[in-house]
C-alpha cells in the first residue's frame, strides 16, 4: 500500500529560501540545500520548491539550486514557479528535479501540460491549482498569479481538463484556508478527488497533526503539503509522521 | 568503473550524483565505443517504452547490452531501464524489449479485483516485500519504503526473478534479477537509504566479479 506523503514546501527567491525559516542548528537558514537536508532527515517524503524570483537572474539561480538539491538528496522533489515553456520544463528536469509544477502558465496555455507530459510522461507534470470558494455561484473558482487573478474556470472543470491534458498529479491549494491553520479544505479536496483519477496533494490550512490525520482519513488525499508549521517549528515532519503512524495511517 | 548508458532518455544527473555520493567511479557514454571495458553498467530510463527501444537502437546499444550480459558483466536497469529488460511491452502498441527477463510490461488496469477504481500512475512511497533476502543485492536492505512512479508494470510467470515486490492492487515487481543482471522499478537514487544501499550493493557485486 502506498504511504501517505508529507511534503514541506520551500519558497525560494533569487536562490534563497524566504519566509524566515527558524532552525537553529544549521549554518545558513536561507540555504535551500541545507534546509532540504534538514527536512530529509526529519523524514519528508518529498519536497516542493517554489521559485518566486522576479528577475531573470533569479530564474537562473534556481537551476543551480535544483542541481545542488539533486546532488545531495535521495528523495524526490518538485519545482514550480515561473515555468512557462517546454524548454523551462526540460531545463528543470534535466538538472535533476523529478517533477515540475505548472500553475498560471498552464491556465494561460493548457497545451503546455500536454507538451510536458508527451515529452517526459505525466508523472513529471504536476498541475498546481489555487482555488477560492465563491458564494454566489456556490462553487470554487480557479485563480492564477499567486491568487491575484480570478479565471473563468471552475475548480472541478479545470482539474479534469488538466488531467485530460496529461497532468500526473494535482497540487490543490485552498485560498480560503491558506495561512489560517484551521485544517485543510476537506470539501474542496473531496470535490476534486471525486472527479480526477490522479494523486491529489492537499495544501493550505495545516496547523496541527490532527489536520493531516483528517485530510488522509476523511478525504483520502494522497499527500499533504505545508510550509509555515514546519518552517516555524510549530511541529516537525517527524512528529506529524509519528502521530499518523500511531493512528494507523500508512506512513513511511 | 560503472558505465552509465546514455541513450537520451534518463535522469542521468540524479543517478550520477548518487554514485558520486557513494564514491563510485562512473562514466557516461552515448555510444558503445565510449563504454567498453567497464566493470558494470547502469541502464536508466524515463519515458515511453517504444521511444526508448528506438533510442537504444539508434545509439547502437542493443547488441552491446546483449554482449555484455552474455559476457557476465553486471547490469542494473532502473525504472524504464528495468522494463526494457523484459520481452515486450504493450505501451504504445506492442513493442519488443531486450528479452533478458521472461515476461511482459502491462499497464495498470486501474480497476481492482472488486471492480473499484484505483489511481494510475502508482506514485509514491511503497513498502517492499523482499522475497529473496539471500541475494547479494539485498544485503542490509529490509522491507523498506521506496519511491515508485510508473503506469506500466512487469508481469512474469517466473517467480525466481522476483527479488522483491510491492503491493499496489496486485504484486508489483519492485526488484528483479537473475545472476548478474538486476533491476528495480523504482529509482534507487530517489528512494532514500534503501535505494542508496542497493546501488552500493550493486557496486560490491560488480567489484567482486
Amino acid at each position: 500500500m502506498l504511504s501517505k506523503r508529507i511534503i514541506p514546501c520551500l519558497d525560494v527567491k533569487e536562490g534563497r529560501v524566504v519566509k524566515g525559516i527558524q532552525f537553529v542548528d544549521i549554518r545558513d537558514a536561507g540555504d535551500p540545500v541545507e534546509l532540504a537536508k534538514v527536512y530529509d532527515e526529519q523524514g519528508a517524503d518529498e519536497l516542493v520548491f517554489l521559485d518566486i524570483s522576479a528577475s531573470h537572474e533569479g530564474k537562473k539561480t534556481m537551476i543551480d539550486v535544483v542541481r545542488s538539491v539533486a546532488s545531495e538528496l535521495a528523495i524526490p522533489f518538485t519545482v514550480g514557479g515561473g515555468i512557462r515553456t517546454l524548454e523551462d520544463i526540460k531545463e528543470t528536469l534535466r538538472n535533476g528535479a523529478d517533477k515540475v509544477s505548472l500553475n498560471s502558465s498552464a491556465v494561460q496555455r493548457p497545451e503546455l501540460i500536454t507538451e510536458g507530459a508527451d515529452y517526459f510522461g505525466s508523472q513529471c507534470i504536476v498541475v498546481a491549482i489555487d482555488a477560492r470558494y465563491d458564494e454566489p455561484s456556490d462553487n470554487w473558482v480557479v485563480y492564477t498569479h499567486g491568487g491575484r487573478t480570478p479565471t473563468e474556470w471552475s475548480l472541478t472543470d479545470w482539474a479534469q481538463e488538466a488531467v485530460r491534458r496529461g497532468a500526473g498529479e494535482i497540487l490543490l491549494t485552498s485560498m480560503n484556508k491558506d495561512g489560517e491553520k484551521t485544517g485543510f479544505d476537506l470539501p474542496m479536496l473531496e470535490a476534486v478527488q471525486s472527479v480526477v483519477s490522479v494523486p491529489v496533494i492537499a495544501s493550505g490550512g495545516a496547523g496541527s497533526s490532527e489536520h493531516f490525520y483528517d485530510v488522509f482519513t476523511k478525504v483520502d488525499a494522497d499527500a499533504a503539503l505545508a510550509a509555515s508549521i514546519f518552517h516555524y517549528k510549530e511541529t516537525s515532519v517527524g512528529n506529524v509522521k509519528r502521530y499518523l503512524k500511531d493512528k494507523g495511517v500508512p506512513i513511511r | 568503473m560503472i558505465g552509465v548508458i546514455d541513450y537520451g532518455m534518463g535522469n542521468l544527473f540524479s543517478v550520477s550524483k548518487a554514485l558520486e555520493r557513494l564514491n563510485i567511479e562512473y562514466k557516461i557514454g552515448d555510444r558503445p565505443d565510449q563504454l567498453h571495458g567497464c566493470d558494470g553498467y547502469i541502464l536508466p530510463g524515463v519515458g515511453a517504452f517504444p521511444d526508448a527501444m528506438k533510442a537504444l537502437a539508434e545509439h547502437q546499444f542493443i547488441g552491446f547490452i546483449h554482449q555484455k550480459v552474455e559476457e557476465g558483466v553486471p547490469l542494473y536497469g532502473i525504472c524504464l531501464g528495468m522494463q526494457l529488460l523484459f520481452e515486450s511491452s504493450e505501451e504504445g502498441g506492442w513493442t519488443d524489449g531486450l528479452g533478458i527477463f521472461p515476461g511482459t510490461i502491462r499497464r495498470f488496469s486501474g480497476i481492482d479485483e472488486n471492480g473499484r477504481a484505483y489511481k494510475v500512475p502508482h506514485m509514491g512511497w511503497n513498502q517492499m516485500n523482499i522475497r529473496r533476502p539471500e541475494k547479494e543485492l539485498l544485503t542490509d536492505v529490509e522491507n523498506e519504503y521506496v519511491y515508485f512512479v510508473h503506469s506500466y508494470a512487469a508481469v512474469t510467470e517466473d517467480e525466481d526473478i522476483l527479488y522483491a515486490t510491492a503491493d499496489y492492487h496486485s504484486d508489483v515487481p519492485a526488484i528483479v534479477g537473475r545472476d548478474h543482471v538486476v533491476a528495480s522499478q523504482f529509482h534507487p537514487e530517489k528512494s532514500g537509504r534503501a535505494g542508496m544501499q542497493l546501488l552500493e550493493n550493486f557496486c560490491r557485486m560488480m567489484c567482486r566479479q
